[in-house]
């Protein structure tokens, strides 16, 4: 591999950022004008929101049995057992739930979209798609933007909701917690806040799952070999982000509502 | 399923203005990371005329032809397209020009997840076009490329000759005013790369429109030069006693070397060229 100098480096990250940040406006764009594709829309919403239910399901509900269990070992040394409850949900719905969420959709729908737009590019689909009159940001990211934000929302609950089941399968079978008291103690856990920040985070790891995996599918080049490093790339890009803004949305979250 | 959108570069254009160029390159240059491909290059073409685009591989073919297509910017000149200048237009404007412009790209670049009808309707679903109407034309598109068997077969189902087909059905199902064939007959065995090239002479001659077509392939081109499409009998020989001496008259070849303009002239003037490199070349 040849080395580069610093300043094509830097140019060729800063032209990258530059072109994202123009397919994201132009995506944003296209939401709010003429023409729509419906179709494209519900049907990407069938693809990322009901294809990736099994998977969410399966990881919230494990991981919310994995946290009652550790959580209490912890909570038994001050004999706070009665807290599971209270400890899963929180954890859950404030981060585990929404971020575990985007991460399991990101790894996907994120290679998907990668794979799927990169594989067009390069058997020239794309240009074919332009020929033809027919704006693919418009056709193509427009849909799986719109439709990720709306399905990674409505996963997120799901993803809670089986976290919260899986914690209190846990503490009645294992625990010997009585599950009326685990379920109170979990509602009576959860404040307002809690759940608009576990809420407002999976629109924006769903914005970063869809932008880019579609960015990494249209910036693919170099056939076959080049599809495969474009879905890693959008995997590996996509999960940092989705870590990286989860911490600096919990930080906004924390400002605005005090914990 | 889309919602309607009004076509605002329509009203603007006059593909049938017969004075005007079709297509106009003007001192056109492009390079793709600081490596030039196409240097200086101009030329027009006129209504009605046939454009071949010879070259060996690499030499800026298939890119002078995404270029006629607005499908890439320049980085210095100016193309005409219809006599509108494409190089700074939007877009949108330029989704309104390719209304007049079928492109049958090298690999054919048919849509994988949809049949062969939806590829070839694909313009006219854009357009809203009733369904009925839209097969009817997809039914004689297909007729007209001996294909109509394969309607509701899926790309990865057909032969490459047959993907070439579907491809050209698809450049000419809205009856383009400029044809742009990107190596039509590339990766082809001769039997069927005779197939596309009879099918892109029929064109030629049943609907006189203008096109621009790059070949690496020396026969493909002077097959069409020197031939023409007959109806009862398919493709003809132009007698060679005949008032056009054996060659078609709205024939132009243009050869690139380089990124450069090695030859732009008609049939004869190229066979007859003395240029050391046409020379190699040609032989």
């Amino acid at each position: 591999m040849a080395f580069q100098s610093p300043e094509a480096f830097l140019k060729q990250y800063i032209s990258a950022v530059q072109d994202y940040s123009i397919l994201c406006a132009a995506a944003i764009s296209a939401l709010f004008t003429r023409p729509r594709y419906w179709a494209d829309i519900i049907t990407q919403m069938d693809s990322i929101g009901v294809g990736s239910l099994p998977i969410i399901v399966l990881t919230g509900f494990f991981t919310g049995c994995v946290l009652a269990l550790q959580s209490a070992t912890a909570l038994t040394s001050f004999g706070a057992v009665s807290m599971t409850g209270s400890l899963v949900s929180l954890s859950m719905v404030k981060e585990l739930g929404p971020v575990l969420t985007g991460l399991m959709v990101s790894g996907r729908n994120a290679a998907g979209m990668a794979s799927e737009i990169g594989s067009m590019k390069v058997t020239e689909q794309l240009d074919a798609m332009r020929a033809l009159g027919t704006d693919p940001i418009r056709k193509l990211v427009a849909p799986r933007l719109l439709a990720t934000v709306f399905m990674l929302f409505f996963l997120t609950i799901i993803a809670d909701a089986f976290g919260i089941a899986g914690g209190a399968l846990m503490s009645v079978t294992i625990l010997g917690l009585n599950a009326s008291t685990y379920l109170h103690d979990s509602y009576r856990g959860l404040v307002h806040g809690d759940i608009v920040q576990g809420l407002t985070k999976p629109l924006f790891s769903a914005f970063i799952i869809a932008t880019v995996g579609c960015y990494c599918g249209m910036k693919t080049t170099g056939g076959t070999q080049g599809v495969g490093r474009a879905t890693t790339q959008a995997v590996v890009i996509s999960s940092v982000f989705i870590i990286v803004v989860d911490l600096l949305v919990t930080r906004a979250m924390i400002g605005i509502f005090g914990s | 399923m889309t919602e309607a959108i009004p076509n605002p570069g329509a009203a603007m254009l006059d593909p049938q203005d017969s004075e005007t160029p079709v297509v106009e390159f003007s001192d056109v240059s492009i390079a793709f990371e600081l490596k030039p491909v196409l240097k200086n290059i101009s030329f027009s073409v006129e209504r009605g005329q046939t454009l071949i685009l010879l070259g060996p591989a690499g030499c800026g073919k298939s890119v002078l032809l995404k270029l006629a297509n607005g499908l890439l910017a320049p980085d210095s000149g100016f193309i005409r397209i219809f006599g509108r200048e494409i190089t700074t237009m939007p877009e949108r404007d330029l989704f309104a020009l390719r209304a007049h412009i079928g492109m049958v790209f090298q690999e054919s670049a048919l849509f994988d997840s949809l049949d062969v009808e939806d590829n070839v309707a694909y313009r006219l679903h854009e357009e809203h076009v009733p369904e009925d109407e839209a097969h009817a034309r997809v039914v004689e598109a297909l007729k007209f490329v001996e294909l109509e068997q394969a309607i509701d077969k899926f790309p990865p189902e057909l032969s490459g000759g047959m993907r070439r087909r579907v491809s050209i059905a698809r450049a000419i199902i809205s009856q383009p005013d400029l044809i742009l064939y990107d190596s039509p007959t590339g990766g082809l065995d001769p039997i069927t790369s005779t197939t596309i090239i009879e099918l892109v002479m029929k064109q030629r001659d049943v609907s006189h429109t203008t096109s621009l077509l790059v070949t690496h392939r020396l026969q493909d081109a002077f097959t069409l030069a020197t031939h023409r499409y007959d109806p009862a009998h398919g493709m003809k020989a132009i007698a060679k006693d005949g008032p056009d001496g054996g060659v078609d008259p709205g024939m132009k070849f243009l050869m690139l070397n380089e990124g450069h303009v090695a030859f732009h002239g008609t049939t004869e003037e190229l066979i007859h060229s003395r240029d050391p490199w046409i020379r190699e070349y040609l032989d």
